[in-house]
């Protein structure tokens, strides 16, 4: 196991290297250059000419390369033209925002989407096998912004089930340990404000959720189909192995393998659902963070961020390799 | 495979359960008081929690419960009042100002207002160095002041401050080198206002340990705790992530004590947002209300009062970037082909109208004679001809993303404005930029030949107005015309109020004379209050007090 | 559809599809067609994307006004004012008094053509990029698989992108206009081309008619390019088809996020949706028209490259 990791983070660095190139390349290419990229458009003259400096734009570009590796490496994403902050602490501290929501969005699909696509694929052309295909095919073609503009006036204005924005409760007064909210309600014994945080995570998940869910159950309903399909299976039934057994231990776990590696891979497509998401309902988040950023052309937020997903992204394959190899034991051989 | 699961299962639990002994998660919270906090949907992030480094209004609204100028407004006016100076007088010259101050009156951190706690503030921001020169943090003390007693960059005026001065415990003297209109205006804008010296001492040093380069505002403007002024609230907790600011009464206030205990400002970014949350009810109030709801918000029992009208909505022209321009008979044609009252009817909240003129109506120094614009196309026609400009294409320049209290919707406007200047045969090339920095910047830097702007005043003098815009050549308009800049700025240093408001009535027909670009509305600017709330009186100003707020 | 979801997909795709067609060999398309036209799910997909061809390409000469023309003095958007459906004016007019159904249809167009020359864009460099990896990886040898491990690298990295992040830079380099619009959504379906084609050329490198061309001499490069290139590009037209649907749906996303066409007079689908939201609770058909226009055609193409994705899967088969 152990092994695997490494080797799957020794796998990184060329990945992460070239996508340095990349955003070295791409900031320099900037309106207003690197400086402008770091300072935001606004900065004075003078301060643009110490930043040129000391990022050595007089020198041969590998060394100016070699410098903003040193940079990044070292977190120093630069400042926040909006907020006149590091980048980093920014993200940092709106980052539980945006995990909290993607996490129960992700939690949302897999728990509704595999039962659910399972189920279609048991009974191929029945009702419930139409009805998640097509709202399957409805959750992909609906554009996630006016999704989310929906389910506010609906459930929010309209039936008053839910609240329209924010996080949590004003007034709510909730103890922050770690800046997940409800894990923080759990853990201190403050129930009403985890309860408050589920509240408010509601609807920005399940519109966040709309095309994961949608995916898993698509993935989950054709492979469970090709498992059914396989002869193994058919050996395990004839051989009279009770009926649940083979429907969890074969047919489900097998047909679970190509829906962990798509989890991991939808995570790029979360992030820019949570843009989109989290403005509509001000979450507060990174996404809305981000749109703020766009809006305002902050491109030392743009730029931290891009590295601040990669790193995200590295993490989040790697999980999903051990995940995998939990999983499926000939993945551990090679 | 089962074992696996219970290991992972196992070691999970025990993470968690370490998690919770490692950080003690015990519940932090105080007593509830039990009150329900008053929520005012906001349309942005304020900037700082100092409002002497700030220009803006989202980060004033929130300063401004905190904070208190030496003078300041009547509730829902635009007359002076009394601030944190009970009276005030200059004399002849208006060269040398006398504040006597308030008595018993303390900062939030517990220090005692006097006149060397005003001085002390006047001094600070005469003596900024290095980046806070910028006019992104000094942007209000260059307005009313010029420069700093240093001037670190060529282009900052002189400065027009001389002095401030504690003649006893409640009796303070500020000096300057001429008479200028900006004043006694400039010591009501919230940028002036006072804060603790104690605070002060401990800004300064976070100042110093803060980096130089980056234009990046000092820690202490990030989060509640240092910053102390005399408000009626004071500022708890700003939560970034949930872009909400958490402000308490204070208690040891010396006037009229806030009604609610606890004032929070959280950040909507969208109109329908706001409008639904309100609706919703998870917040008790919004500003920047849409023209299309206010009927349907009034309808469903929400109250939408009106301000009154204090700003003014142009059509810029920038001679520079467009020579065509330069030819009166090309800015009359702009300005006869632009439907005006078309506007007022179908974007404008209901009270708006034409304006004819570079000030509000409501404002002294209007100019009765000035002549009226009429929408002629035809003429426009006629005009361009005239000028051999029948080709003419310009650059139109729109910010989107924003709305502003004068302008409701930029985009809808524009296209109006464009199907005009189409319609008489110019030709119209668009560009979309965002509010903020993009669209400020180019449009300051004179890169737009037409651009929509406009202005709420900060307080009640034309000057506030017309000087902002043509006390002298500003990129932005690109024109020299010496007759101009010298009515503006003869009416600006005249020491009595009564020839001041004459010479502003005669600046005003000359700049109007010379048509330097198309002033198009004023317009009243509403904002939103829930069912179960005694709102506080709407300010022309925005400048509303929540003190007075409280649920019914 | 999420860009990245699919690279799971692409993979399987790619190598299923190889795998049909080597044991029925030419006959697959007259196969799949057959199938295909049995198909409920591909003809409504086919009629749907029919029909929207039809209309982006006549609609600007049908419509019955110019789209920007504005009925003076009967939509005060400041007082809720709207006007509805009525003769001359079948969809009502717009915030700004234009008529809605002119709009519409002039907006189709706009909408077609984003994501006609997006998904071009991203096919052709994607293909490009993918077809140099496979066959490098094919003709073998260590510079190949050097050569196929850099181009996968980059393209692994634009994976893990989000694609509106993506698109936000490259309008930050180019500045805004429909252009940009169309490269940043093209940009974004580069990967998945290039994995499919490479993974289905890949697959084809196994099979038993390559393997007897190798046996029979033919020369590598030979059978590169005119056996498995040809076969394996089955995969990238069903993609090809899925991506039209994305790519409609994200540029409504760019149009929301304010990074659309910066030209507000001409109408296109995805603004329409985003400006309407301002005022639902007046005119929420002014929201209605553009959504539903925009969810019937991104399904149309979803359809059909399902059913041909299907049509081409012997495993989906019943």
């Amino acid at each position: 196991m152990l092994r695997l990791v490494i080797r799957r983070l020794l796998q990184l660095i060329p990945t992460l290297a070239g996508l340095s190139i990349l955003l070295f390349l791409w900031v320099h290419r900037l309106p207003g250059g690197p400086a402008a990229a770091m300072l935001g458009e606004r900065a004075t003259a003078e301060s643009k000419a110490r930043i040129e400096e000391q990022l050595g734009l007089d020198k041969p570009v590998m060394e100016q390369y070699w410098l903003f590796l040193q940079r990044i490496v070292q977190g120093d994403l630069g400042t926040s033209s909006q907020t006149g902050q590091p980048v980093l602490d920014e993200l940092l501290l709106r980052f539980p925002a945006t995990v909290e929501l993607a996490l129960s969005a992700m939690l949302l699909a897999v728990v509704v989407g595999i039962p659910l696509g399972y189920f279609a694929a048991r009974r191929r052309g029945g009702w419930l096998d139409v009805a998640a295909v097509s709202g399957s095919l409805l959750g992909i073609c609906i554009p996630v912004f006016f999704l989310a503009f929906l389910l506010r006036a609906l459930f929010a204005v309209n039936l008053g089930w839910f609240p329209a924005g924010g996080r949590q409760e004003t007034g709510m007064n909730a103890t922050e340990v770690t800046g997940f909210y409800v894990l923080d309600g759990l853990l201190t014994g403050e129930l009403d404000a985890a309860w408050g945080a589920i509240n408010h995570l509601a609807l920005p998940a399940i519109a966040l959720a709309s095309i994961p869910l949608a995916i898993v159950v698509r993935m989950t309903r054709a492979s469970v189909l090709e498992v059914l399909g396989e002869d193994y299976i058919r050996t395990a039934e004839s051989k009279g192995l009770n009926k649940s057994v083979v429907r969890i231990r074969h047919v489900l776990r097998n047909a679970l393998l190509p829906i962990v590696t798509a989890i991991g891979l939808l995570t790029g497509g979360l992030l820019s659902g949570a843009v989109l998401t989290e403005s509509v309902f001000s979450f507060g988040g990174i996404g809305s963070f981000l749109k703020d950023a766009i809006d305002n052309r902050d491109y030392p937020v743009l730029t931290g961020f891009i590295m601040f997903i990669a790193a995200t992204f590295v993490i989040i394959n790697l999980l999903v390799d051990v995940a995998y190899s939990l999983i499926d034991p000939r993945v551990r051989v090679h | 495979m089962r074992k696996t699961r219970s290991r992972v299962a196992r070691t999970l639990a025990a993470a968690l359960a370490v998690g919770v002994i490692a950080t003690g998660c015990a519940s932090e919270r105080g007593d509830d008081n039990g009150d329900k906090p008053f929520v005012f949907g906001a349309a942005g992030d304020p900037d700082s929690l100092d409002p002497s480094i700030s220009s803006d209004g989202e980060t004033f609204r929130v300063t401004r419960q905190s904070f208190e100028a030496l003078i300041e407004h009547e509730p829902g006016g635009t007359e002076f009042s009394p601030g944190l100076a009970t009276k005030w007088s200059s004399n002849k010259d208006a060269t040398e100002w006398t504040f006597d101050l308030k008595k018993d009156v303390e900062f939030h951190d517990g220090e005692k207002f006097n006149a060397d706690a005003v001085c002390a503030n006047y001094d600070r921001w005469y003596n900024w160095t290095g980046t806070y020169q910028s006019d992104l943090l000094s942007y209000y003390w260059q307005k009313v002041f010029g420069g700093f007693k240093k001037n670190e960059n060529d282009s900052l005026p002189a400065s027009n401050y001389v002095g401030c001065e504690a003649k006893d415990e409640h009796t303070a003297v500020i000096k300057v080198k001429k008479a200028t209109a900006n004043l006694p205006g400039g010591f009501s804008l919230q940028a002036m206002a006072i804060h603790s010296p104690k605070a002060i001492e401990k800004y300064e040093k976070e100042n110093a340990s803060g980096s130089g380069d980056a234009i990046s505002r000092p820690k202490y403007t990030q989060e509640a705790g240092t910053v102390a002024g005399t408000g009626p609230f004071e500022v708890e907790k700003w939560n970034k992530g949930n872009k909400e600011i958490t402000l308490k009464k204070f208690d040891g206030y010396h006037g009229d004590k806030a009604k609610t205990d606890t004032l929070v400002f959280r950040t909507i970014d969208t109109e329908d947002g706001r409008k639904q949350a309100l609706e919703s009810g998870g917040i008790q109030g919004y500003d920047l209300v849409a023209p299309g709801d206010v009927a349907s918000l009034e309808k469903e029992g929400f109250q939408v009062p009106v301000r009154k009208v204090f700003n003014l909505f142009y059509v810029g022209m920038a001679q520079e970037k467009n020579p065509a321009l330069k030819d009166k008979k090309v800015r009359q044609a702009v300005s006869q082909a632009i439907d005006r009252q078309n506007i007022v009817d179908t974007q404008l909240p209901e009270g708006g109208k034409i304006a004819s003129q570079f000030v509000p109506d409501t404002i002294e120094g209007y100019s009765d004679k000035v002549p009226e614009i009429k929408h002629d196309p035809e003429n426009a026609k006629k005009l361009l001809k005239e000028a051999g400009e029948e080709n003419l294409t310009v650059d139109f320049c729109y910010p989107t993303e924003v709305t502003r209290p004068y302008m409701p919707a930029p985009k809808d406007m524009y296209q109006i404005m464009q199907k005009d200047l189409e319609n008489v045969g110019i030709k119209v090339k668009t560009h979309p930029m965002k509010w903020n920095p993009t669209y400020s910047d180019s449009v300051r830097d004179g890169k737009c030949g037409l651009y929509l702007l406009g202005w709420t005043g900060d307080f009640n003098d034309a000057y506030n107005f017309l000087g902002t815009w043509f006390a002298e050549p500003l990129k932005e308009w690109g024109f020299k015309d010496k007759k101009v800049f010298d009515a503006v700025k003869d009416s600006g240093s005249e020491p009595d109020l009564e020839k001041r408001v004459e010479l502003y009535k005669k600046a005003n027909e000359v700049v109007m004379d010379y048509l330097p670009g198309l002033p198009v509305s004023s317009s009243p600017p509403s904002i939103a209050f829930g069912k179960d709330v005694n709102p506080p009186k709407v300010s022309p100003l925005t400048q509303e007090n929540f003190a007075e707020a409280s649920f019914k | 559809m999420s860009l990245d979801t699919k690279a799971a997909k692409i993979d399987r795709l790619a190598e299923l599809t190889a795998k049909q067609e080597t044991s029925t060999g030419a006959s697959l398309w007259v196969e799949a067609y057959r199938r295909l036209r049995t198909s409920k799910m591909a003809l409504i997909g086919a009629v749907v994307i029919g029909l929207f061809v039809v209309l982006a390409v006549v609609g600007p000469w049908v419509a019955p006004h110019d789209p920007t023309q504005m009925w003076r003095g009967e939509v005060f958007r400041n007082r809720g004012i709207f006007v509805g459906p009525r003769d001359g004016n079948w969809f009502g007019l717009d915030q700004l008094g234009r008529d809605e159904f002119s709009r519409m249809l002039v907006g189709a167009r706009q909408t077609l053509m984003v994501g006609v020359v997006a998904t071009l864009l991203g096919l052709t460099v994607g293909a490009i990029l993918g077809g140099l990896s496979g066959a490098a990886l094919t003709l073998g040898g260590n510079t190949g698989r050097k050569v196929d491990t850099v181009i996968m690298r980059v393209i692994d990295m634009m994976l893990a992108m989000p694609s509106l992040l993506l698109a936000v830079s490259i309008a930050a380099v180019l500045g805004q206009s429909l252009t940009t619009v169309m490269i940043a959504v093209g940009v974004v379906q580069i990967p998945i081309f290039a994995r499919l084609l490479r993974g289905a050329m890949l697959a084809q490198g196994g099979a038993d008619y390559v393997l007897a061309a190798k046996a029979l001499g033919v020369r590598k490069r030979r059978i590169v390019f005119s056996q498995i290139l040809p076969n394996s590009l089955s995969p990238v037209i069903v993609q090809a088809t899925l991506c039209l649907a994305t790519a409609i749906i994200e540029a409504a996303a760019l149009s929301y996020l304010g990074l659309g066409n910066p030209n507000p007079a001409t109408p296109e689908w995805g603004v329409m949706l985003a400006e309407s939201q301002a005022f639902f609770d007046d005119a929420p058909m002014l929201a209605v028209y553009p959504a539903v226009g925009i969810i019937i055609t991104a399904l149309g193409f979803t359809l059909l490259g399902e059913a041909m994705r299907e049509a081409l899967d012997p495993k989906l088969r019943s």
